[in-house]
């Protein structure tokens, strides 16, 4: 059971932080909602739960609960640029189904 | 795939959910647009890497509108259709405009506002400023990938209402929701997070393209005021290129230019200057085109000292205008905790420096003083559109001026007290004044004074269908609640029928700056005669009262009562109260009603025997003990 960040996803993610001057690392998380029934959630941590597992990728602390964890398992976070925008985006080995935006998916 | 930010813990939107709200610096010069990512605020840039777009719009010949660096190119080439500085025409009739004769454009005297002949027809400055906006809206969707929930734009400290309300147009025409119009100062002090810093007074120094602004802002339970503005409308980092300019034009002794040598020297002049910011002197060469002096050549070394020399004036004056500024706000240079620097031309290092100087402090400047303003917008669109928890909501408006209503006698109760932080809600009771009132009045006031007549009137409104009850019996709750954008709705509630109705007002509407300081001064003046202006009608309607009530007992039990003797002494009584209603003096009307009780005080006692006698007729004394 693993999650990973690329590279430019962990520098960026040390910045944010960096700026917003609190917070241990990074949630990421599904929930179940929109139009393909989960949708993915990245948040900062300022505490975690006791049933929280929690990774370490070049030097960025990842948290996840394990509910979410059974859809994200072996996910690689990235950071990338399309066009004028610019955002994190969700590499899961898990998904079979995508609503068009992406947004939300199904396992 | 979307691509995602990070949000705050518990704030994760929904698919499709994402607020996007950005911050927008309208300004006279240049524009920008910025926004909330990951917890971090950004300017958007465009597809070439700008971040700045000027905010020039040229009306081309086949109909299309360019904006930005383009229309610039092209200002000198077709000037009747290129218009820059629009913001300075937002809300101005011609008369308001000082240098009108100085500007290319084909002026229309439109109702209100300006308006400029161009070959795309007659064009309104918020039609122009909407136009700058469309260009950073869709450069936001682009950059966000989705349609923006709202912006907050940015508007000078000294803007009034009608150039307030013009800067909102603009928006509408653009297709933006504003979530709110922000202070540039203080979008400045919120990048800069002062608004989570120590309490205190902090000057902005914002000495942008074309325009020097000073404000003074205080800081107090994360709250800013605006305590004085003062500027120059025209002296901003052009003039310290004209100054280049002329000194260039001396030194080569050179002929008179053509139109295309006067714009090339004006650039060389342009980057002379940025160049001196990081360096001791710059080459200034140019070779003339002219006919008069075609092949001629310019080549003039400048120094970063005889620079400052040229310009130290321009500093001076700002350094004056921020003097005034301090003084109306009735404060000394140790006094203030801060300074922010705003606007590109404040990296001149001479201009930091007299600044640093002048205050005894370093000020702040590690911010990029061209996007500051936006920054902080983008900050305050983020905590509006619910991106952050509720705790972070900054409260950054405060009403100008009390609000209140009229009670008896044509005075103010005072219902929400001037400088109250917006959004804001306060409730008063009232009562009825007459037996058997059915009706009351509602007249909502603005100011200071005491006397309605003083004060300014915004609505009138009546709630209908109180039950008949006696005079003083009725509770009439009047609620007034004021938005977080200012918009005032009173309401008025009979608590035993709950009869309602209320009425929705925009307070501060067509007051200008000037306006509100004009009636906050005179009410500071009048305090003493609007308290003798007070007890004079306070001691009437008490007066008037009296004389109602008595007439009513008269009518009633006049007849048996009384003897002529007695009720010819209460009539006389009333008379004379009547006569001292009509004077100024409050102690002898009170004098008066005193008299007037006195003299009536047997009667009474009579009617209170009277009414115990009837309570008690037919009544045995166990069921008066239960």
């Amino acid at each position: 059971m693993a999650i990973t960040l690329t590279q430019a996803a962990a520098d960026r993610v040390e910045k944010f932080l960096a700026n917003r001057g609190k917070g241990i690392g990074l949630r990421l998380g599904v929930k179940t909602t929109g139009c393909s029934g989960m949708a993915y959630t990245l948040e900062f941590v300022d505490e975690t739960l006791p049933e929280d597992q929690s990774f370490e990728c070049h030097g960025v602390k990842v948290i996840v609960d394990p509910r979410s964890l059974a859809y994200l398992d072996g996910t690689e976070l990235d950071f990338t640029k399309e066009g004028l925008n610019e955002g994190f985006k969700f590499n899961n080995p898990n998904v079979k189904d995508e609503c068009g935006c992406g947004e939300s998916f199904t396992v | 795939m979307a691509l995602l930010q990070i949000a705050e813990p518990g704030m994760s939107a929904a698919p499709h959910q994402h607020k996007l709200a950005v911050g927008i610096d309208l300004g006279t010069t240049n524009s920008l647009v910025a926004t909330v990512r990951s917890g971090m605020s950004n300017v958007l840039l465009d597809e070439y890497g700008h971040a700045l777009l000027p905010s020039v719009v040229r009306y081309l010949p086949d109909g299309k509108v360019e904006v930005g660096h383009k229309a610039q190119a092209q200002q000198s080439l077709d000037p009747q259709n290129t218009i820059v500085s629009a913001k300075r025409l937002m809300g101005r009739g011609i008369s308001d405009i000082m240098d009108i004769a100085h500007l290319p454009y084909r002026f229309v005297d439109a109702p209100g506002m300006a308006q400029i002949t161009t070959r795309a027809g007659v064009k309104s400055p918020v039609e122009i400023s909407a136009e700058i906006l469309k260009v950073l809206k869709i450069r936001a969707e682009r950059a966000l990938g989705g349609e923006l929930t709202g912006a907050v734009i940015t508007v000078p400290a000294y803007f009034d209402d009608a150039q307030r309300q013009a800067t909102k147009d603009a928006a509408r025409l653009a297709g933006l929701t504003v979530l709110r119009l922000l202070n540039e100062p203080t979008a400045a002090a919120v990048a800069y997070g002062l608004d989570n810093a120590a309490e205190g007074v902090y000057v902005i120094y914002d000495l942008g393209g074309g325009t020097f602004d000073v404000s003074i802002l205080r800081l107090s339970k994360g709250v800013f005021e605006v305590l004085a503005t003062n500027g120059d409308s025209a002296l901003g980092g052009d003039d310290f290129d004209r100054r280049i300019f002329c000194w260039v034009l001396e030194q080569a002794k050179a002929p008179p230019l053509n139109a295309e040598d006067t714009r090339f020297l004006l650039t060389r002049a342009r980057e002379a200057k940025e160049w001196l910011t990081d360096h001791m002197e710059a080459q200034i060469t140019y070779v003339l085109t002219s006919d008069e002096a075609r092949g001629e050549v310019i080549n003039l070394t400048l120094s970063s000292g005889q620079f400052n020399a040229l310009t130290q004036p321009l500093v001076s004056k700002t350094l004056s205008a921020v003097r005034r500024a301090l003084r109306d706000a009735n404060l000394t240079v140790e006094e203030i905790k801060g300074v922010v620097m705003v606007g590109g031309a404040t990296r001149m290092p001479h201009v930091h420096l007299a600044v640093a100087e002048f205050f005894g402090q370093d000020p702040l400047t590690n911010l990029d003083p061209d996007k500051v303003v936006a920054l902080g917008a983008a900050i305050q669109a983020n905590i509006l559109a619910g991106n952050r928890g509720q705790d972070d909501l900054l409260l950054l408006d405060v009403i100008p001026l009390s609000l209140g209503l009229e009670t008896m006698g044509g005075l103010v109760e005072k219902i929400i007290p001037r400088n109250s932080t917006l959004p804001v809600a306060r409730a008063q009771d009232f009562t009825t004044f007459k037996d058997g009132q059915t009706a009351m009045s509602i007249h909502v006031l603005q100011g200071e004074r005491d006397l309605v007549s003083a004060c300014r009137s915004l609505a009138r409104f009546e709630l209908r269908g109180i039950p008949p009850m006696a005079a003083g019996a009725a509770r009439i709750r009047v609620t007034f609640q004021i938005d977080a954008d200012g918009l005032l709705s009173v309401s008025a509630r009979e608590q035993a029928s709950g009869v309602e109705s209320h009425i929705v007002v925009k307070p501060s509407y067509g007051l200008s700056e000037d306006a509100i300081i004009n009636m906050l001064q005179t009410s500071y003046a009048s305090a003493e005669e609007d308290k003798k202006a007070r007890m004079l009608r306070e001691a009437a309607v008490d007066a008037e009262r009296l004389i109602e009530a008595i007439a009513n007992a008269l009518s009633k039990d006049g007849e048996t009562l009384l003897d002529v003797q007695e009720r010819l002494a209460i009539e006389q009584e009333m008379k004379q109260l009547k006569t001292t209603i009509q004077g100024n003096d409050a102690r002898a009307i009170q004098t008066a009603t005193e008299a007037l009780n006195k003299a009536t005080e047997a009667f009474a006692a009579r009617r209170m025997d009277v009414t115990i006698h009837q309570a008690l007729t037919g009544k045995n004394l166990k069921t008066l003990e239960i």
